[in-house]
């Protein structure tokens, strides 16, 4: 079945069957593998992309369901164009393996987009479906600290 | 100033002939063994195996597996520092399979004598030893030796193409190359020249004398770099082994026997094959895979098969396992790798406390599932991507597994989303390029489930272990410790080169018969179990079971001897290796100790000293109405020369989050011969909320200069005892089994 997907500002055609997820149809039908598979439960948040701000799993969004303005890592920000969140993740040097990175600056995107001055407590209770393995937990935190007062003094 | 002919005799005096053969000559006189495998191209020229100088700038071979741990960042940092670029202009690749590439650190994990004794003596000797990762072509990365090993290696490689630019220079202007000087990719003398301009003539200009820098004017080793991939991991960019896109790439998935080693009787492909986007159902022997045009198709589909499968050579479930592993205490020990004094006299004059602790097996669960993309062309060559710490045995694994030869194999590397040494089996890339032979001139990406990834990886052995101890007026007089576990060593050997070497096996007792405890009478010993589970290696290996065992009980010791839990270890330390004492009092200070000591709270302090790096830690628990909360955890660390501090400082971390995650909930039980735990759910890990907070202190006194300890492992280890310990002083409770939620409720 061939489906039109808003990507990053962007008119998409993909043609896989409707019942794939959003996370599959952007990796294996269009080729943004910046979105990763983790787990294929909603367990570990490797896959989260934004539609329409919002932070969902798109391990978890059928192709028929994904509807609306879909934003993923891709369409954030770009190595030459930083986003200020990714700014800030790469002055922390959070990263290690990177696997997960992904998905946790799209859920922190979407929680500076909806708390532009986290407490410790907000920043706990948005990223705590987002796993690292690595144990970047601290840098994490302190990126997105810094990129809200980045953020704020615009 | 150092140079080539100083480090010539000082490397065979201290290091033996056949190291520096390998690093010296491999590093510039390209037409000596090893040969260099990268051959000039339109992408640039190398100048040698370490080296390649093109119009865009420098790039670096680091050829150890970048798992997260910064290695490649560091292995660039030693090259750029003798080659006078800017860190701007360098970037990095891992390089193909290659002798070149062996691991020179694999040196420092070869021998049976207590890490802390070896930082206190002249390096090794043995020159036999020291060849052995050269002959038997170790391009593996793993032992956190990567820094080790490029130590020498990658520094002379940017010594000798610097040297290289300036003999062409020199040759252009018929000057000597002395007179030249070398900044920021150029070299400068009454004319410049960039380092790409001279590339092609430098490549055959092989320099005799090759002076290293002096430490005191590093600019980049021993500094904070920005690492060199964070960028592209902050952007989606970077291109991990799941991210290959290639030309009409078909999508894949595997599905094996979760009885592990067993075969597999009959498949009905029938009902996956009914599913429309899947293209084939392949029998693999032991498992099936399926190719789709997508992988959720394939993964769907993988499920639909029905399939009949045979028995593993193991009892049914842990219980049973369990039971093997205890009987272990009735053979004779495998190793006593520690024997110092007399401990049955000792322990014959009574009052002796002992106690028995057991831990469960572990998956590695690296957040990218285990996956590898191969491509069988028309003429029966094979290209194959896989993020693999061992790129020689992977190769020629496919190509045994093809019945071609390793010459028609090309397999690239890439970075890895996670490994902790659990991509060191060669198995997703040989599956991937059996499925791809199954369909021919054809891109097959193939991705485990987190499921499949979960069942069948190689787990960290399970293991019991009895320990006896003496307290005599207030001081421990005697410790024996027995660890009982089948070997994790024994079993991947076996696996990975056909044999398991004769001799102790070190890995069962490691971080419990080495530690710098200045016990009068100190006993360990290995029980060798005999269970056929498959086993691997663990970050930090067998160091992680036993640290958790020893330092358990003495902490239960210095309850014991009514003593304060880090003076009583501070006491058996201080005479024995002082930069293991000094440790512990950093770790005192940072935590304010005293000050932890208050209602509500617990403290617990552990130490190991493993893969040449001294760990302390203290972790302070809280007691809350929604559970037992970990608040905050100090770091003291000294791995000698530390080559990036914030790297070293983010491995700490992410190494004592690592051990702490196991430590509090995670555990592979079998039941009816397969794996119970399936994925997160029920193999959770710590996470934001649950995360303690942490500071980090990293010292650089041990050893004499140029000792380096590795960095990725050390700080697994006393995770979980420092918790345990914690715990224990929070609610009096000692719990001698892991996971801890076995035993306590944990805020969630």
């Amino acid at each position: 079945m061939s489906f039109t997907l808003s990507i990053n500002g962007v008119a998409r055609q993909v043609d896989l069957p409707d019942d794939v997820p959003l996370l599959w149809a952007l990796r294996d039908g269009l080729g943004l593998t910046g979105t990763k598979f983790g787990c294929g439960v909603a367990a570990c948040g490797a896959c989260t992309v934004l539609i329409d701000g919002q932070a969902v799993r798109s391990c978890q969004v059928p192709l028929s369901d994904a509807v609306g303005e879909i934003t993923t890592i891709e369409g954030l920000g770009q190595p030459g164009a930083l986003a200020p969140l990714q700014a800030a993740w790469v002055k922390h040097q959070v990263a290690q393996c990177g696997y997960c990175q992904s998905g946790q600056i799209m859920q922190a995107a979407a929680l500076l987009a909806q708390v532009p001055e986290p407490t410790d407590q907000d920043i706990d209770d948005a990223m705590q479906g987002n796993l690292c393995r690595c144990g970047t937990y601290p840098r994490i935190r302190a990126a997105i600290l810094d990129a809200a007062q980045i953020m704020k003094a615009g | 100033m150092a140079s080539w002919k100083t480090i010539t005799r000082r490397s065979f005096l201290v290091l033996g002939a056949a190291f520096v053969g390998g690093a010296a000559f491999g590093a510039y006189k390209v037409a000596e063994v090893p040969a260099n495998p990268l051959v000039p191209g339109p992408d640039g020229m190398p100048l040698n195996p370490w080296v390649i100088i093109n119009a865009d700038g420098i790039t670096v071979i680091a050829p150890r597996a970048e798992m997260g741990q910064g290695i490649s960042t560091t292995l660039a940092a030693l090259v750029a520092e003798e080659l006078d670029v800017d860190w701007d202009q360098v970037r990095v690749l891992h390089g193909p399979p290659a002798q070149a590439y062996y691991n020179a650190g694999f040196v420092e994990r070869m021998s049976n004598e207590p890490d802390y004794r070896l930082s206190q003596q002249p390096r090794s000797h043995n020159a036999i030893l020291a060849a052995v990762p050269k002959i038997f072509s170790m391009q593996m990365t793993g032992g956190s030796t990567g820094a080790i090993g490029g130590f020498v290696q990658m520094r002379l490689a940017g010594a000798g193409a610097r040297e290289a630019l300036k003999a062409a220079a020199a040759k252009r202007l018929g000057v000597a190359p002395d007179t030249l000087r070398t900044e920021g990719g150029k070299v400068i003398g009454a004319q410049t020249f960039t380092y790409a301009e001279l590339a092609a003539e430098a490549a055959d200009l092989v320099p005799d004398d090759v002076p290293l820098r002096d430490p005191s004017t590093w600019r980049y080793v021993g500094k904070s770099m920005p690492r060199l991939d964070m960028v592209a991991k902050s952007t989606g960019t970077e291109t991990f082994g799941i991210d290959i896109v290639l030309p009409g790439m078909k999508f894949a998935t595997v599905r094996m026997n979760p009885r592990r080693g067993g075969a597999m009787t009959s498949f009905d492909p029938a009902a996956a094959l009914a599913l429309p986007g899947v293209e084939q159902v392949v029998g693999l022997g032991n498992g099936i895979a399926v190719i789709a045009s997508n992988t959720w198709t394939a993964l769907q589909a993988a499920q639909q098969v029905d399939v009949q499968w045979g028995e593993a050579d193991y009892p049914a479930d842990s219980a049973a396992m369990l039971s093997r592993i205890e009987a272990a205490f009735t053979t004779d020990p495998d190793s006593r790798l520690r024997d110092d004094g007399d401990v049955e006299a000792e322990l014959a004059k009574g009052d002796v406390i002992e106690a028995e602790y057991r831990i469960p097996f572990l998956a590695h669960a690296s957040m990218e599932p285990l996956n590898a993309t191969a491509w069988v062309k028309a003429d029966g060559s094979v290209e194959v991507w896989c993020g693999n710490q061992a790129p020689i045995m992977t190769r020629d694994a496919i190509a045994s597994a093809l019945r071609i030869g390793s010459d028609k194999v090309t397999l690239h590397t890439p970075v890895m989303g996670g490994g902790f040494g659990g991509r060191t089996d060669p198995v997703p890339a040989v599956l991937a390029a059996r499925v791809a032979a199954a369909m021919p001139d054809t891109p097959v990406k193939l991705t485990y489930s987190r499921e499949e990834d979960m069942g069948q990886d190689f787990y960290r052995p399970a293991a019991i272990a009895r320990l006896s101890g003496r307290i005599e007026s207030g001081k421990a007089t005697a410790l024996w410790g027995r660890t009982a576990a089948p070997s994790a060593t024994r079993s991947a050997l076996a696996r990975l080169i056909g044999f398991a070497p004769p001799g102790p096996d070190r890995a069962t007792v490691e971080g419990g018969f080495d530690q710098p405890y200045g016990l009068p009478h100190y006993r360990y010993d290995g029980h060798s179990a005999d269970l056929a589970v498959p086993l691997g290696f663990w970050r930090s290996v067998g160091n992680s079971m036993n640290a958790f065992f020893l330092e358990s009980f003495i902490d239960e010791l210095a309850h014991a001897a009514k003593a304060d839990p880090l003076a009583f270890r501070l006491e058996l330390m201080q005479d024995t290796h002082a930069p293991s004492a000094m440790l512990l009092e950093t770790v005192r200070e940072m935590s304010g100790w005293e000050s932890l000591n208050r209602p509500g709270f617990g403290r617990g302090v552990a130490f190991c000293y493993s893969f040449g790096t001294p760990v302390a830690q203290v972790m302070e628990v809280q007691e809350t109405s929604a559970g037992i909360k970990l608040t905050r955890a100090w770091i003291a660390c000294d791995p000698g020369l530390a080559m990036d501090p914030s790297i070293v400082e983010a491995q700490m971390i992410g190494a004592m989050v690592y051990g702490l995650s196991a430590a509090v909930q995670e555990e592979i039980t079998f039941a009816d011969q397969a794996v119970v735990q399936q994925n997160f759910p029920d193999h959770d890990a710590l996470r934001m909320h649950t995360t303690p907070r942490f500071e980090v202190r990293v010292l650089q006194n041990n050893g004499s200069f140029g000792h380096i300890g590795g960095v990725g492992e050390p700080g697994t280890p006393p995770a979980a005892p420092a918790l345990a310990n914690a715990l224990f002083d929070l609610t009096g409770t000692r719990a001698r089994e892991l996971p801890l939620n076995r035993t306590f409720d944990f805020a969630t």
